[in-house]
């Protein structure tokens, strides 16, 4: 079957040639491939040890969506920092965390990255610029607001990429974000990861807008732009433009990144092929999936043969095989664990820390 | 010793701790250019330019969040709610920001920020302007809050606040802004009250009333009337801090004066006083000869009317009457 051509603005646009793609070496290429895919099996078989019961909670599957946390988290340098919502588990691979600590995590184990207090929303690893991972709608928006701000006040040429999903846009909060970035000139890219969706309620019913969402930006006097997220090279040249005005001329920019999730709002939504048809999903997984376009994007370039992306797809099932069995052989948290990690003084026995009562159980 | 309005010490520990370390910030509404809606913040951005003293726009889940953030990454944000009331706009950044995201990242981040502005009721503005969330705040483990009632306090508490490592609320009071109180003089070196640390405003043997923020001052003046009329020798104590809490000087005192009257403007439905009256009996309920009593404010929203609302607030003759009723 031929691939029908993407559909307008995006059509015939080509972003291999521009200057951040073009000097990407073939290797960078192929770790994005393998990263993208290592995302997708992490979440692929989390989500079978989900359906065994292994975990609690909610799981929101990132499936469908990889190029963007992929594409963006690419442009990081050591000064860049990221943050955002509940469907972090492709953002915190991306960074670098690993399978293991993830995978403890959503076991609700104390090897995870969060010692198991945090679970799938709430992955955190601030040592590779990652500060969550957070379960409110648009509560994150002013973490990433804030980021930006402490980079400028420290002086540090960096700047603060905060993820949103469409259905964010419509939280005050946001719009809070929004007018005190461009008004302080905030190093903050506002990125929405636009899959159609607040949950069961698509983009046209839940929200009011003209020709995009990102437009909403212009009533802020911010630069905006709309990314088609199913190619990673677009991805990186339209969000390496926007952190580049953050880092140089401490401008915020706000992103639409549109993509599409192929499973329901979390694992826990039943009605995940009743609010849009199973040939809306089909559609998008035969013609816009972001790891099969880049594979052959690859192959097409002659950095990859379909049987060393094949032996990536095996390596990364690997991967996720170990950290499943580290998972499930790590021990939970123990009731004394409760106690840690709620307040600095405490845990670090200092003179506040010991004095007076913080804690109440009897 | 110096006397110093309490708005002038709150003034004199966020100039020190603004000259102390260089990531200290001040934001909020009109704190800048306005010199601070209560002048609270007076002089402070011509001392210290907009780098250091930053008005925001009235947006508080907007700042508050933001300083949330930039305290992750080690800025140390003193933000000013000009009234505490305003709590309920941010409430997501307050708690499950501030108070949440260590525990949630298994201790990896700490947020040291302080949240400060005034909390009381009294100054005729109605039910909106009129919280006090202090027992609100408290009952949120990896949160810390205290209520000063004098000068020296606010001074102290304020420094302790900002060298914290966690979020720190620091309820104020618009009463007690104007009042005069001795304060240690900078000469004489660094002032810091650290927190969870009780004071003991006067000593008695009869009955112990025990208060946090203003409701101390009313303790102290009912003090006086049952000791002149009543010939009974009431101790104060107060709080100052209440997450975290003294709870070995609530119970020393109980224990010595063997009666409590809590004090406390909150509502009485889980207000700081419901945490301590649970407190006294079940560790001093052996010492007790008579009911733990409490006087808060009158159980309804804050009434406007200014012939009225002192009388919903405590004040010291309820305070002595409560006394009376277990004397």
């Amino acid at each position: 079957m031929q691939d029908p051509s993407a559909e307008p603005p995006f059509a015939a646009m080509d972003f291999s040639s521009s200057p951040v793609n073009r000097s990407l070496t073939p290797q960078d290429k192929i770790d994005f491939y393998r990263t993208m895919v290592r995302i997708r099996r992490f979440e692929h078989l989390a989500l079978g040890q989900y359906q065994k019961d292994k975990m609690g909670g909610f799981l929101h599957l990132y499936i469908g969506q990889e190029s963007v946390a992929v594409g963006a988290v690419s442009l990081m340098g050591e000064n860049d920092h990221v943050i955002t919502a509940y469907r972090d588990h492709g953002h915190a691979l991306a960074v670098g965390m690993s399978m293991d600590e993830c995978m403890a995590e959503l076991f609700g184990k104390v090897t995870g990255c969060s010692k198991g207090k945090g679970g799938s929303m709430h992955f955190f690893a601030p040592d590779k610029n990652f500060w969550g991972g957070h379960g409110i709608v648009a509560g994150q928006t002013p973490l990433g607001l804030g980021l930006g701000y402490a980079l400028k006040f420290k002086g540090l040429a960096g700047c603060a990429l905060c993820f949103l999903g469409d259905g964010a846009i419509n939280q005050g909060v946001f719009h809070e974000s929004l007018n005190i970035a461009a008004l302080f000139e905030i190093p903050v890219v506002y990125i929405i990861e636009n899959n159609g969706y607040s949950m069961g309620t698509s983009q046209t019913r839940s929200s009011a807008y003209r020709d995009c969402l990102a437009q909403r930006a212009e009533a802020y006097n911010m630069a905006w732009d709309l990314v088609n997220g199913e190619d990673l090279y677009e991805v990186r040249a339209k969000t390496h433009i926007a952190m580049e005005r953050a880092r140089k001329e401490h401008r915020p920019s706000l992103l639409e990144i549109q993509t599409y999730r192929y499973y329901g709002h979390s694992v826990a939504d039943a009605n995940a092929d009743k609010y849009r048809t199973p040939d809306e999903i089909e559609r998008y997984k035969t013609y816009h999936d972001p790891i099969r376009l880049w594979e052959r994007r690859l192959i097409e370039e002659g950095h990859l043969t379909a049987e060393e992306a094949k032996a990536m797809e095996k390596e990364a099932t690997k991967e996720t095989a170990k950290a499943i069995k580290f998972a499930e052989s790590s021990p939970p948290p123990t009731v004394d664990d409760i106690l840690h990690d709620v307040y600095w003084e405490v845990d670090e026995d200092t003179e506040a820390g010991n004095t007076g009562r913080h804690f109440f159980n009897d | 010793m110096r006397e110093l309005l309490y708005r002038h010490a709150l003034r004199e520990a966020l100039d020190e701790e603004l000259a102390h370390d260089e990531n200290v910030v001040l934001l909020g509404e009109e704190v800048a250019e306005y010199n601070g809606a209560y002048k609270v913040t007076e002089g402070l951005w011509d001392k210290w330019g907009s780098k250091r003293v930053v008005d925001t726009p009235i947006s508080e889940a907007g700042f508050i969040g933001m300083g949330v953030g930039a305290s992750m990454l080690g800025v140390r944000p003193v933000m000013e709610l000009m009234f505490w009331s305003f709590h309920s706009v941010a409430f997501d950044q307050l708690v499950n920001n501030a108070g949440c995201v260590r525990y949630m990242a298994g201790g990896k981040i700490n947020v040291p920020i302080v949240v400060r502005g005034p909390a009381n009721g009294g100054t005729n503005v109605g039910a909106t302007h009129s919280h006090c969330p202090e027992g609100l705040f408290a009952a949120f483990p990896g949160l810390k809050v205290c209520a000063p009632a004098t000068p020296a306090d606010a001074k102290g508490l304020m420094k302790s606040a900002i060298r914290d490592n966690d979020p720190v609320f620091i309820m104020e009071n618009t009463k007690l802004y104007g009042n005069s109180g001795e304060v240690p003089d900078p000469g004489e070196g660094e002032f810091l009250i650290p927190l969870g640390k009780a004071d003991i405003k006067r000593e008695g043997s009869d009955v112990s009333l025990i208060a946090h923020g203003r409701s101390v001052l009313h303790c102290l003046e009912a003090a006086e009337t049952l000791r002149n009329d009543h010939k009974i020798s009431a101790e104060v104590v107060d709080l100052r801090s209440i997450r975290p809490l003294d709870q070995e000087a609530i119970l020393k005192s109980v224990v010595k004066t063997n009666r409590a009257v809590l004090v406390d403007e909150s509502k009485p439905f889980n207000g700081v006083s419901s945490q301590i009256a649970a407190l006294i009996q079940e560790h001093a309920f052996d010492h007790l000869d008579a009911p733990v009593k409490r006087v808060c404010s009158i159980d309804a929203p804050a009434i406007y009317s200014h012939h009225i609302e002192d009388e919903q607030l405590p004040n010291a003759r309820r305070v002595v009457d409560q006394v009376l009723s277990i004397a």
